[in-house]
């Protein structure tokens, strides 16, 4: 195994297409050492992209949305004031990954290249409208985050291909988000449903709606079905009742040691109807504050 | 022992001074069992089988052995043949010889100068295996069309007809049960299930060790009893005990679970195959789930007759167990505790213990206990509030207390049930309003304590200061508290006694830190081996004076006159007896051995409040409290934790840990990621009272402490649950999903 430390994402790019073995990407480590150490990996060359200027930094971008570099890890994404107040529910996912001790080390990059089901930040991206930029041999694009992960531990990276930043939108005015995951325990556990939810109200009603289906379907779905049951209304109990059955039909869920299929449908149901109250009392809060602040 | 004695103030017992390990722990400098290493030190690893159940038709670990850096691999034909009993079942354990039974059954072993040299070597050694049918369920395996496991293991116990699997039948009770259940107003019966469950210690098995063809080893290891392991490592390899020293590291919880061998004899059987090279074995967190001893499932139905005003009339238990592919599970001591906290005129028990293809089962706090405890303490419960009657009045009403003949046998000394069941009562805890979805939940617990073989000594340093040598392992604070005994006893500062676990050659035989008896029969041990040391003392003391060795007492760590007839003589401190010992007759120790008796039986009541969300069947503990007789607290900081460790591990044997296996019979779960014992987040600061009814058997008054609290949370939380939602769940875990549809069945019926 060879260790490499670039200093620039094009020298990375090039040892991983040089690389006629097996390739890993080192940022915050939490998924790729412990697979080291159990053995179910052993790459010839374990690329440590943390040393590259910039990656460990969360940037205001032109347009007034947010970049997060590779390397930002869980815990700075929570100490940052002005990211949390755009997107709580983004934060709240990724803060939901392993324990205070994993928060120092693990990344949302991270647990999107993962490619797990269950990545806890992962929907909260996908509803947030994320994209991530890419550089490979090829030369640079971009992708919305759900059209990464193509199934559990597979991704529609090429080789040679490193994500270099994720990028979030613009919040805009009279908008939130939200993330709930079901696990039977407090922290330290997979989700065995996670749901985010990311609205914009215009008044009380809802004018634009993402929502994503996290650990009930190969892979994070974005469940525009859920989204129509509550665009147009003020989210009261029809429109709740219509959502929970819109995403319970979406979620297409297996049964394992986690949780069984119709207890993970049923959990969907009820996560996404919490989340969507969440997200929507955060825009109200939140539009109360600007008016306040306003005067 | 006087009750006037046990009964009075001391200077020391009852405080809470800083463990003398504790600074060592913190900083990372105590050595546990794989920090450990040795010149020339090869490294072991363990090639698991991957069926549940399959004969072993061929190994061949030539590329192996030509891989380099590889200096042994042993198999079961590196062991002796003919062995029989519980050593034929270690071995068999230890190493699997014509039929793997367990998915992480060990076939073979390899050594190798790196880890990853050993773990390349696995991959490199052939198994052909014929898979064979396996059950892992205890009533599946009872069925006629189960595989028969290993047909012949059944004791004489067992009556005709039963399943193969079934090897031992146990059958007791006493009183005229169809007089109990005729003289009830309310006869219930019920079935349960609980699965088994792993002691989670955070420490896995890790050994160094070495043996020489010679038949001369050594060997260091994390363990709760290092003479346990002496003499099943030397059963297992045919050697003599004597020629196997065993010396203990820190130990990272046992739970009981570090009371038998698994790794052991292979370091050792690799070490004499690679000329005696030393050999260390560090199993992962995977080995420790797939190979290492579980307690028991167990499927249990219990019948109990109760009076309209809560008078219990008669009790029937029958139940189930398997314990792996061997025999062991604790049924008899699960019947035993099953009506042990209840004056019951009449009870009957019955039990099979059944063979499964899981691994071999170990002990796990208070075995058998918390699954009777779950059966009994839930119906009690559910007939309480059918009669509408108060549950902790019900069991004050029934509650066994000194002079009551047990529903297993022996008549109670002096107990702590009625006291333990009066502080629940007065406990704030108990006043706290309840809102929407919350439930309050009680039940009892039992556990009988043990004694044993017990050898420790104790000297005197040339500066006054105490060394005592024992042998149990400290696993839960037994060295501050034999620290505060045996300074208690002589008068002298606590930091001035320093207790050290030592090594097999240096005391007779010790049974393991188990059964809650280190603090109870190495803390009495030590302190008549210092009440020898006194003597001793006295008389280097009288022999200065020129006086009657009976005419000195020994007072505030210093020899004095008897009486004023003895002369008057200044007190003579253990420092200045100490400094001249050498010239006055040579070394001061102490020394006790015995079969330790006296035994205080220990109760215990828990409290818990939970809150169930009535959408997810997600259970939170809001509070919880225990209360328990400790006989006397030595050092009551550690008394607590047992209470709190206990009350952790049975709150996350109810809620969440299970073994899951797939159609084949492997282990799905064999990581904390997915074993889900709780963490801290999921636990509230769990709330004791020691209750103190001294028990007359120790010198101090202590009754063992450490493995009551891991039986009442089963019952406590079911009941806790069934007040929240309407719904009784009989089957642990009560996860989730099936708590959520259990309130669903609740609501359709």
């Amino acid at each position: 195994m060879r260790y490499h430390r670039p200093e620039s994402f094009e020298d990375a790019v090039a040892i991983a297409a040089g690389s006629g073995g097996t390739t890993r990407f080192l940022a915050g480590g939490t998924d790729v050492l412990v697979q080291l150490r159990a053995g179910l990996v052993t790459p010839d060359d374990l690329i440590d992209l943390k040393h590259i200027p910039g990656v460990a930094e969360i940037v205001r971008t032109a347009d007034g949305g947010w970049r997060i570099g590779i390397a930002v890890t869980g815990a700075q994404m929570g100490r940052h004031a002005d990211l949390v107040r755009d997107w709580p529910g983004v934060v709240e996912g990724m803060q939901l990954v392993g324990s205070t001790q994993v928060q120092g080390r693990a990344t949302p990059v991270g647990n999107l290249c993962n490619g797990s089901p269950a990545a806890d930040s992962v929907p909260g991206l996908v509803a947030a409208g994320a994209r991530v930029d890419i550089l490979g041999p090829g030369g640079p694009r971009s992708l919305a985050v759900e059209e990464v992960p193509t199934g559990p531990g597979r991704t529609t990276l090429r080789p040679g291909e490193i994500i270099t930043a994720i990028t979030l939108p613009p919040r805009g005015a009279q908008a939130g988000d939200a993330y709930l995951r079901f696990t039977p325990r407090t922290e330290m556990d997979i989700a065995v449903v996670g749901v985010a939810v990311n609205l914009r109200l215009d008044g009380e009603r809802i004018a634009a709606a993402r929502i994503a289906l996290g650990a009930v379907a190969p892979t994070v779905l974005l469940a525009d079905a859920a989204a129509a049951a509550i665009i147009g209304t003020p989210l009261d109990d029809a429109a709740l009742t219509a959502l929970a059955t819109a995403a319970t039909a979406a979620a297409n869920p297996i049964s394992d040691k986690r949780g069984t299929a119709d207890f993970r449908k049923e959990i969907t149901g009820v996560l996404v109807r919490r989340a969507a109250r969440i997200a929507y009392d955060r825009v109200q809060a939140r539009t109360g504050i600007q008016q306040g602040e306003d005067k | 022992m006087a009750k006037d004695e046990i009964q009075r103030t001391y200077r020391l017992i009852g405080t809470r001074p800083d463990r003398p390990d504790g600074l060592d722990k913190v900083t990372g400098r105590a050595r546990y069992g794989a920090d450990v290493s040795a010149p020339g030190m090869l490294h072991g690893a363990v090639l698991r089988s991957p069926h549940a159940h399959a004969r072993i038709l061929r190994i061949d670990a030539s590329k192996a052995l030509a891989l380099p850096g590889v200096k042994a691999v042993v198999t079961r034909a590196d062991f002796p043949t003919g062995l029989t009993g519980e050593d034929w079942n270690l071995q068999e354990n230890t190493i699997a010889g014509e039929v793997a039974l367990y998915d992480g059954h060990a076939v073979a072993a390899v050594a190798a100068t790196s880890r990853l040299i050993a773990q390349d070597a696995l991959r490199l050694i052939a198994v052909d295996y014929e898979i064979l049918p396996h059950v892992t369920d205890v009533d599946a395996a009872m069925r006629p069309d189960a595989p028969a496991i290993r047909p012949g293991a059944a004791d004489h116990s067992v009556p005709e007809g039963l399943h193969p699997n079934v090897v031992k039948y146990i059958d007791f009770g006493h009183g005229d049960l169809e007089a109990g259940f005729a003289a009830a107003d309310l006869v219930r019966e019920q079935s349960y299930t609980t699965e088994a469950t792993h002691q989670g210690y955070i420490e896995p098995h890790a050994c160094l060790g070495q043996l020489g063809a010679d038949g001369k080893g050594e060997m260091w290891v994390c363990t709760q009893g290092h003479w346990y392991i002496r003499r099943m490592a030397a059963a297992v390899l045919g050697i003599e005990a004597a020629q196997l020293r065993v010396t203990p590291s820190e130990i990272g919880g046992g739970f009981g679970g570090k009371t038998t061998i698994f790794i052991e004899p292979l370091a050792l059987a690799l070490s004499r195959k690679a000329g005696g090279r030393p050999v260390k074995m560090v199993m992962s967190r995977a080995e420790v789930f797939r190979a290492t001893g579980p307690t028991a499932s167990a499927a249990m139905k219990v019948r109990i007759g109760m009076k309209k005003d809560g008078t219990l009339t008669a009790g029937q238990a029958e139940f189930r167990m398997q314990g792996g592919a061997f025999p062991g599970a604790p049924v008899s001591s699960a019947l035993y505790c099953a009506f042990a906290s209840y004056a019951i005129p009449a009870v009957a028990h019955v039990g099979y213990d059944v063979l499964t293809n899981r691994p071999k089962c170990a002990a796990y706090r208070a075995p058998g206990s918390p699954m009777a405890a779950f059966a009994v303490e839930s119906l009690i419960d559910e007939m309480c509030r059918e009669l509408g009657l108060d549950p902790l009045e019900v069991r004050l009403k029934n509650a066994v207390r000194e002079g009551t003949k047990s529903s297993y046998g022996p008549t109670y000394g002096p107990i702590g049930l009625v006291q333990s069941l009066q502080a629940a009562q007065a406990h704030p805890n108990l006043s706290v309003p309840l809102g929407p979805n919350q439930g309050r939940g009680v039940a009892a617990g039992f556990w009988f304590n043990h004694g044993g073989e017990t050898s420790v000594s104790l000297a005197i340093g040339e500066d006054g200061t105490v060394t005592v040598s024992v042998g149990t392992p400290d696993i839960g604070g037994s060295r501050a508290s034999i620290a505060l005994m045996t300074a208690e006893t002589l008068g002298i500062a606590y930091e001035n006694v320093r207790v050290n676990v030592v090594e097999t050659g240096a005391l007779g035989v010790n049974e393991p830190t188990h059964g809650s008896r280190a603090t109870f029969a190495s803390g009495k041990a030590a302190v008549i081996a210092a009440r020898h040391a006194i003597a001793e003392m006295c008389r280097r003391a009288a022999a200065a004076w020129g006086i009657d060795p009976e005419a000195v007492d020994w007072q505030d760590g210093a020899a004095v006159p008897a009486g004023p007839n003895a002369g008057k003589f200044p007190p003579m401190p253990i420092a200045e007896i100490a400094a001249r010992m050498g010239s006055t007759g040579g070394p001061i120790s102490g020394h006790h051995e015995v079969t330790a008796g006296g035994v205080g039986a220990s109760f215990g009541v828990h409290v818990v409040d939970v809150e169930v969300d009535p959408e997810t069947g997600r259970t939170t503990v809001l509070r919880y409290l225990v209360v328990q007789d400790a006989g006397r607290a030595i050092h009551p900081a550690y008394v607590e934790g047992q209470y709190q460790g206990g009350a952790a591990q049975g709150i996350g044997w109810a809620l969440n840990e299970e073994y899951i296996h797939d159609a084949e019979g492997r282990l799905l779960n064999p990581v904390f990621l997915d074993y889900r014992v709780p963490v801290a987040s999921d636990l509230p600061m769990i709330d004791t009272v020691i209750v103190e009814v001294p028990n007359p058997g120790h010198p101090y008054g202590v009754r063992g402490v450490g493995e009551t609290g891991i039986t009442p949370p089963l019952p406590a939380l079911a009941n806790a649950i069934a007040a929240a939602t309407g719904a009784r769940l009989r089957s642990l875990p009560m996860s989730p999903p099936k708590v959520l549809a259990a309130i669903r069945a609740q609501r359709g019926g």
